[in-house]
């Protein structure tokens, strides 16, 4: 599907913010979205949220042979996965420009840049190393992918553990977590990318540009950086001239910005470590849930009550003779629910003149029940196909239809039914 | 008969809910026997003698038997009528392609303007916003779009124009904004004098004095989607506080 065109107002209303110092979401120039960062309830899977862009990173770990002109290192693999589900503009399983340049991006920052200890990866050299793969998956786009991704995937590597091996002559024993704790891997510095995207041929500078202001942009400038200030990977897109004063003064930004990550992700980290040693919820069943409707969300009206009596009288009164009696306990069609057996009944009355009732008139009560019967049936025709079908011998059983609702539904419906199953009980006394 | 429906009036629904009507057992053959019809809204679905519920939201109803769920999605179906602001995208020969936000693009006749002849044509851009109403929306054929009304009049209809805004809300804030006596509207309007377009497809278009206060008017209706009409006040009452 193509993507939503750009229209003239759009572009045009956010030049002119930006030459007002002003940005869409409200935010200053050098500001980055709020950003969230949650793990999987599995080591080495990281979810994080910068504004509306969400981006999960899940690392893998595999051994395998080496490759054959490094024998005693480990592999590094990087995935970036662009699906639909983060904008109609993503094809499913289709390498687009994009997804290249990230994968390409990511992996110049954490692979070239060495800050994973590839040779502790080795179990035998030549023979069998660990491959780590890093499969990142943008979940929604709101602009800045890179960052998101950069930090997802670096989050999830310090998050990751890998089993322990053993080696005992020629065989290589892998033990499960129960077994041996598992072990995190080596990394020496954390390489975080900023991006910079400029208008109006370099004029002007935004950092951690959103999605409307990465379509209008003249050029982009990504800069990976630890918190050492050491520059892992340096990259121009867009195609404008960048003064060296420029480039200084993004990489000075960037050196804030990838100090304050830095730590927000040290702190993720731990306070996951903590959660994790109390043997609480953590990661996913705790981080989810909060993302919920509240606005629909409705009080529900207390029903009056006091009438019901006389209502329950008002029927009574009102019903006719039914057309015949009822000698013996119906079998009811198979699919619809009953409460009671198909017996008399009374109810909206007194427990103590149940009996008389009973023996004056019975055919009244029959036609009362019907009535409940037909109040509660948009009840039972819910739970019908579920509901048990009845022989007729079996007096003991009584069926039971269970509501689809908490009984604190409106006690309208719920109080003629208690009466009803009190006045089949006894009833049942009485026969014996 | 529909007392199961009624019942859950104002209730959340999830897709996958169902009411079953199945016929009563017995069937009187003197009595008059009258047919009640229910007609199902969006969201609603009929199946056999079930009604399917196939989007989360609030059921709601009108007298005497119209069922719909009251939903929060942001995907436009086109309904003819209803008016929509689009996006120009292609100008080719005599008519222009829209894109409104649906599945498929809209057309638009360079005819279909106020005052537009042979001679006449409209100036539309590539890239402009057009306020218009569909003509034809069916499933299965090309919706087109008109910009007059049928005594041909523009009616408030026709291409934006400069400055101002474009940014996309949930369709529910839409027709909630577009109901006769809107709470969103009116707290709106206490705030700054606007100048606001409301399109059914989800889109709304804003202009006012300054670009800071165009800006807060779109990032308050954006963020009233999801708040409750005592939270959105309080909003409201504290951005007059702040910007004033």
């Amino acid at each position: 599907m193509k993507d939503t065109p750009l229209s003239n107002c759009e572009r045009d209303f956010l030049l002119k913010a930006i030459e007002e110092k002003k940005r869409l979401d409200g935010r200053q120039t050098y500001d980055y979205r709020k950003i969230k960062i949650t793990f999987g309830s599995d080591y080495g899977c990281c979810f994080v949220d910068l504004g509306k862009t969400r981006v999960m990173a899940q690392v893998s770990c595999e051994l395998v042979a080496p490759k054959e002109n490094r024998p005693n290192e480990g592999i590094m693999f990087f995935n970036i996965e662009l699906s639909p589900m983060a904008s109609p503009a993503f094809e499913q399983s289709r390498q687009s420009e994009l997804s290249v340049k990230l994968n390409r991006q990511l992996e110049r920052c954490l692979r070239n840049s060495k800050c994973i200890d590839t040779e502790s990866l080795c179990v035998v050299s030549g023979e069998k190393v660990w491959q780590i793969r890093v499969d990142v998956h943008m979940l929604n786009h709101d602009g800045n992918l890179m960052d998101a991704a950069s930090i997802a995937a670096i989050t999830a590597l310090c998050h990751f553990r890998r089993p322990d091996v053993a080696i005992q002559g020629e065989e290589v024993t892998v033990y499960s977590p129960e077994e041996r704790d598992t072990i995190p891997l080596s990394i020496y510095h954390m390489p975080i990318s900023v991006s910079f995207s400029f208008f109006q041929q370099g004029t002007y500078l935004l950092v951690d540009p959103c999605e409307l202001e990465e379509r209008v942009m003249d050029g982009l400038l990504m800069i990976a950086m630890n918190k050492h200030r050491e520059i892992c990977s340096i990259q121009s897109s867009g195609g404008i001239m960048l003064l060296k004063e420029q480039v200084m003064r993004c990489s000075k930004i960037a050196s804030v910005k990838v100090s304050e990550i830095t730590e927000l992700i040290s702190k993720a980290l731990q306070n996951d470590k903590k959660a994790r040693k109390a043997g609480g919820k953590c990661g996913y069943a705790e981080s989810m849930p909060q993302e919920r409707i509240t606005a629909l969300k409705m009080d529900e009206t207390p029903v009056e009550m006091t009438d019901v009596s006389e209502r329950a009288n008002d029927v009574v009164q009102k019903a006719k003779a039914p057309p015949q009696m009822v000698p013996s306990p119906v079998v009811p069609v198979p699919g619809v629910g009953q409460v009671g057996q198909g017996l008399k009944n009374s109810w909206g009355l007194e427990e103590e003149d149940e009996e008389q009732e009973e023996e004056e008139d019975s055919s009244g009560v029959e036609q009362a029940k019907r009535a409940t019967k037909m109040e509660e049936e948009h009840h039972v025709k819910e739970e019908s196909r579920a509901a048990v079908v009845e022989i007729s011998d079996s007096e003991e059983e009584e069926v039971v239809i269970l509501h689809p609702e908490t009984p604190d539904k409106t006690p309208k419906n719920t109080r003629p039914v208690s009466h009803q199953k009190r006045a089949e009980k006894s009833k049942k006394k009485q026969k014996k | 008969m529909f007392s199961s429906l009624k019942e859950k009036v104002g209730q959340v629904l999830l897709p996958g809910d169902e009411f079953l009507f199945e016929a009563e057992n017995t069937i009187s053959l003197t009595g008059h026997v009258k047919a009640e019809k229910v007609v199902c809204g969006p969201g609603l679905r009929r199946s056999g003698d079930r009604v399917l519920v196939c989007k989360s939201g609030v059921l709601r109803h009108k007298q005497p038997n119209m069922f719909w769920v009251d939903s929060q999605q942001r995907r436009y179906v086109p309904t003819k009528g209803e008016s929509v602001i689009g996006i120009v995208t292609v100008k080719s020969g005599d008519v222009f392609k829209v894109d409104f936000g649906g599945s498929e693009q809209a057309s638009l006749s360079y005819l279909a303007f106020e005052g537009a002849t042979k001679r006449n044509r409209p100036n539309v851009q590539v890239g402009d916003l057009v306020f218009a109403q569909f003509l034809i929306a069916n499933k299965d054929m090309e919706p087109e779009l008109v910009c007059i009304d049928s005594s041909g009049r523009a009616n408030g209809m026709g291409v934006l124009g400069g400055g101002g805004l474009l940014f996309r809300v949930s369709l529910g804030l839409v027709r909630r904004l577009l109901a006769p006596h809107s709470e969103v509207r009116s707290d709106l309007e206490k705030l700054f004098p606007c100048e606001l377009v409301v399109g059914m497809n989800g889109r709304l278009w804003v202009r006012s004095s300054s670009i800071q206060q165009t800006l807060i008017i779109a990032n308050l209706l954006q963020s009233c989607d999801t708040m409750t009409a005592p939270q959105r006040q309080e909003l409201f009452r504290r951005v007059k506080q702040g910007a004033l």
